[in-house]
């Protein structure tokens, strides 16, 4: 059985570490171009809502706590709070998208959707006081593939929440076979870590440079 | 930790008490990167920025995703793919950097 359980932890490792490097690429893209179109990367992390970003960082770092103990409820095989806990954190990443969905509805409002209505003012007819649109629109390109991949993940994560809470409410996970909630658990901490980066890349760093 | 023990399948359990202290340091360290976006730092503001960061991920993949229990071939490969994505990120900005095509402040 530890063979087993090791075995499958280990796989799960080798697909995150694939998750790692598919992010990586566009860390990297973000990496090249924040530092060629600097000014552009400044103009358009200004537009970020600190607090909310904050707030969503708070919320997906609760979700891992409730997920670790949801890990550790099935270990030591207390069915009511394994479900209880799969429960919160399904609803701390439901919260974490609906916030993330608030702020998309910002972006869309203040014509901040690279493409055809990208622009520099905002929803009132406001200058925004940016010194290179074009380029501000790649920022925004990345912030929302960025982000848009890790709330895919989040969604993808949510579903296997919900596949877990219904299998565990069926009394399928013992203190001796819990590897999917193991698993699961760790997927979930990767997309977490992610926003750890996320967070501070796309929100903090250029808050202090304006000009 | 005394309190730890080992599960059915012959696993550690790290006691909850341990999860809950990792909780409050992820959130002190997030209190802590907020606040340092508002100082300016010039340079240095990535950096603190990204030396907090790792230091959280650094734990949540200690603790919450139990490598630090796990078996040592899980340890090896997932430290082989953080050196192939700092070749990734390294090599990639080693030569950006060197050509001098870069607009970013240097001050």
């Amino acid at each position: 059985m530890e063979q087993q359980r090791e075995t499958a932890t280990f796989g799960m490792w080798i697909f995150l570490i694939t998750e790692i490097m598919f992010f990586g690429g566009m860390f990297a893209a973000y990496l090249i171009y924040r530092l060629s179109y600097y000014q552009a990367w400044v103009d358009g992390s200004n537009r970020m809502d600190i607090k909310l970003g904050a707030f969503n960082t708070a919320v997906l770092i609760l979700s891992s706590l409730t997920m670790a103990m949801a890990v550790h409820s099935a270990q030591v095989g207390k069915r009511n709070l394994l479900i209880l806990f799969l429960i919160a954190t399904l609803i701390l990443g439901c919260v974490f998208l609906g916030v993330k969905a608030v702020e998309y509805h910002d972006h869309w409002l203040n014509h901040e959707v690279p493409g055809q209505y990208f622009s520099d003012l905002d929803e009132h007819g406001v200058s925004k006081g940016w010194t290179d649109t074009s380029h501000t629109s790649l920022y925004f390109a990345l912030y929302f593939a960025m982000t848009g991949m890790h709330a895919t993940h989040m969604i993808i994560g949510a579903g296997l929440l919900i596949w877990l809470i219904i299998a565990s409410y069926k009394g399928k996970f013992t203190p001796g076979y819990f590897s999917p909630v193991e698993n699961v658990g760790l997927y979930w901490h990767f997309v977490d870590i992610v926003w750890i980066y996320l967070f501070p890349l796309l929100y903090l760093i250029s808050k202090k440079h304006s000009g | 930790m005394a309190h730890d023990t080992e599960s059915a399948s012959g696993e550690h359990i790290v006691s909850p008490m341990l999860y809950v202290g990792i909780f409050l340091f992820l959130m002190v360290m997030t209190a802590l990167t907020v606040f340092a976006a508002s100082v300016d730092l010039g340079w240095a503001n990535p950096v603190v920025a990204l030396v907090i960061a790792t230091m959280k991920a650094t734990t949540v993949i200690l603790f919450f995703m139990h490598v630090k229990y796990s078996t040592r071939m899980t340890q090896i490969v997932i430290v082989g793919a953080l050196f192939f994505l700092f070749l990734l990120l390294g090599l990639t900005l080693t030569d950006y950097l060197s050509r001098g095509w870069m607009s970013f402040p240097t001050h």
